[in-house]
C-alpha cells in the first residue's frame, strides 16, 4: 500500500484546493495519519472511497480524542553572542496551543485487503458542541460510531442523518470521555475506599450524622 | 411445625404416623409460596448467562420450583437483578418491579447488582440496585456461579418460610403502610435524580480510622 506521504500527495491532486496534514507518529508503531480540512473532507473521503489504487472501502472505527489547551514547547536554535564571539544556542520557545477535539477515522480496504489508513478531523475549540464535516456519506458504517463521538465527546458531526446521543440519555448534559468531566457525586457508600475515591468518599463522610461502624444495615 | 399453635409437637408428630396431617393456615400458605416462586424473565449482562445456566437441565432451579420463568411483570413474583444496571437502565428496572403484583422478592444477582462491580466508578452505572428497590437475598460473584444462584434462592424459601402471617413482626406485603410500589428515578442532566431513594438505601457506615 502506499505510504501516507503518497496518499497525501495524490488526495491533494485529485481533489483541488484539498489541503492534508501529515501527522507523524514518533512512537514505534509509526502510524502516520493524516488531517483532512473541513471544506474538502467529504471529497477527499470520497476519494480515498472510490480511488481504483486504495479503495478503502471499510471504516473500521470512528473515535474521538479530547486534546486539552496546552503550552507547545519548541527546540529553535539560534546564533547568539556569548563571550564576545559568536555561538549557536538552542532555546527553547513557549506557545499557547489552545484546545481542540479531534474526530480519528481507521479506514481499511477489503477489496484490496490493506489498511489502515488513519484519517483525522480536527474541531477549532472545545465548545459544546464543536462541529466537523460527517463521513457517514461515504461511509455508512460511520454513522453510530459518529453518533457515539457526538455523545461522549461533543463533536457535532455536520451532515450526519441522525445527530443524536446513543448511549447517555437525551435530557444528558455532560459528555462523560472529555478530559474536564466530573463525574456525579454518588460515593455515599465506599467500604474500602482508596486514592481519589477515598478523597471523594471522605467529602461525603462529613454530611454524615451519627458515628462510624454502628449502623446496621436495615 | 413450631408455628402451630396450642397442639403439642409430640401429638402432631404422633397424628401424622397415623395419618393424619395438622398444620397452620401460615405454614401452608408459606409452603406453597416458597415452592412456586415466579421469576421474572429478564437479564441485564453476563450474570443473566448464569441465571440461564441455572434454570436449565444441569443445574435445574426446577427442583426448587423456580423454573416458571415468567415474561410479563405482572405474573412473576421474584426478580433476578442479574447484572450491571445502567443509569440508563435503572427506571426501566424500577418499573418492572412496581408492575409486579405483591408479595414481591428481589434477588440481587453478582457484584455489579450489588454495588456496581468492577465499573463502580464509572459515570453510567448504577452503584447497587438497593438505591432503588428493597432488596431480600444478594449474592457475590463475577458472575456468580449457578450454585450460588441455587443458593440464594434456598435462602429466599427459607427467608419466606419465616415469615408472619400476624402480628408485630408480620411480613411485609401484608402491613398496610408497606409501599407496593417505589419512585421511578428521572434523567437528570448529570445524574439520575434522585441518585438514590432515602427512605430504602441504608448504607451501613463502615468503621475507618481517621
Amino acid at each position: 500500500m502506499e505510504s501516507p506521504d503518497q496518499i497525501k500527495q495524490r488526495a491533494e491532486a485529485a481533489v483541488p484546493g484539498a489541503t492534508l496534514t501529515l501527522v507523524p507518529n514518533p512512537g514505534p508503531a509509526a502510524q502516520h495519519s493524516l488531517l483532512l480540512d473541513h471544506g474538502h473532507a467529504v471529497e477527499v473521503a470520497t476519494f480515498l472511497r472510490d480511488d481504483p489504487a486504495l479503495r478503502l472501502d471499510y471504516c473500521t472505527n470512528v473515535t474521538g480524542i479530547d486534546w486539552l489547551e496546552r503550552v507547545g514547547k519548541t527546540k529553535v536554535k539560534a546564533v547568539k553572542v556569548v563571550d564576545g564571539a559568536e555561538q549557536e544556542v538552542e532555546e527553547t520557545r513557549e506557545e499557547a496551543v489552545p484546545g481542540f477535539l479531534e474526530a480519528v477515522y481507521h479506514l481499511y480496504s477489503i477489496e484490496k485487503k490493506h489498511g489502515p489508513v488513519v484519517i483525522r478531523l480536527r474541531t477549532t475549540g472545545r465548545g459544546k458542541p464543536a462541529s466537523v464535516p460527517s463521513l457517514t456519506p461515504v461511509w455508512r458504517g460511520a454513522e453510530l460510531q459518529e453518533r457515539e463521538a457526538f455523545d461522549l465527546f461533543g463533536i457535532d458531526f455536520t451532515g450526519h442523518p441522525d445527530m443524536r446521543r446513543i448511549l447517555m440519555w437525551e435530557e444528558f448534559e455532560d459528555y462523560p470521555m472529555r478530559r474536564d468531566y466530573v463525574p456525579p457525586d454518588d460515593y455515599d457508600y465506599e467500604p474500602t475506599p482508596h486514592d481519589a475515591v477515598l478523597e471523594r468518599a471522605a467529602a461525603n463522610r462529613e454530611r454524615r450524622p451519627g458515628k462510624d461502624g454502628c449502623e446496621s444495615i436495615f | 411445625m413450631d408455628e402451630t399453635p396450642n397442639i403439642d409437637q409430640g401429638l402432631l408428630s404422633e397424628m401424622k404416623k397415623r395419618g393424619v396431617f395438622v398444620t397452620s393456615m401460615q405454614e401452608l400458605y408459606n409452603w406453597g409460596r416458597k415452592n412456586s416462586l415466579w421469576p421474572l424473565q429478564f437479564g441485564l449482562a453476563c450474570c443473566a448467562i448464569e441465571m440461564i445456566a441455572a434454570a436449565a437441565a444441569r443445574y435445574d432451579l426446577a427442583r426448587f420450583g423456580g423454573e416458571v420463568f415468567r415474561p410479563s411483570p405482572r405474573q412473576a413474583d421474584l426478580m433476578i437483578v442479574a447484572g450491571t444496571v445502567t443509569k440508563k437502565m435503572a427506571p426501566q428496572v424500577v418499573r418492572l418491579y412496581n408492575q409486579m403484583p405483591d408479595p414481591k422478592y428481589v434477588i440481587a444477582m453478582g457484584a455489579c447488582a450489588i454495588s456496581g462491580g468492577p465499573f463502580k466508578e464509572g459515570y453510567n452505572v448504577l452503584k447497587g440496585i438497593d438505591r432503588y428497590i428493597p432488596v431480600d437475598v444478594y449474592i457475590a460473584g463475577c458472575p456468580p456461579r449457578p450454585e450460588a444462584l441455587l443458593d440464594a434462592f434456598m435462602e429466599l424459601q427459607r427467608k419466606i418460610a419465616g415469615q408472619k402471617l400476624r402480628g408485630d413482626d408480620m411480613s411485609p406485603h401484608l402491613r398496610k403502610e408497606q409501599p407496593g410500589e417505589y419512585p421511578v428515578p428521572v434523567f437528570g442532566a448529570h445524574d439520575l435524580e434522585p441518585p438514590y431513594n432515602p427512605q430504602i438505601f441504608h448504607p451501613p457506615l463502615a468503621e475507618r480510622e481517621e
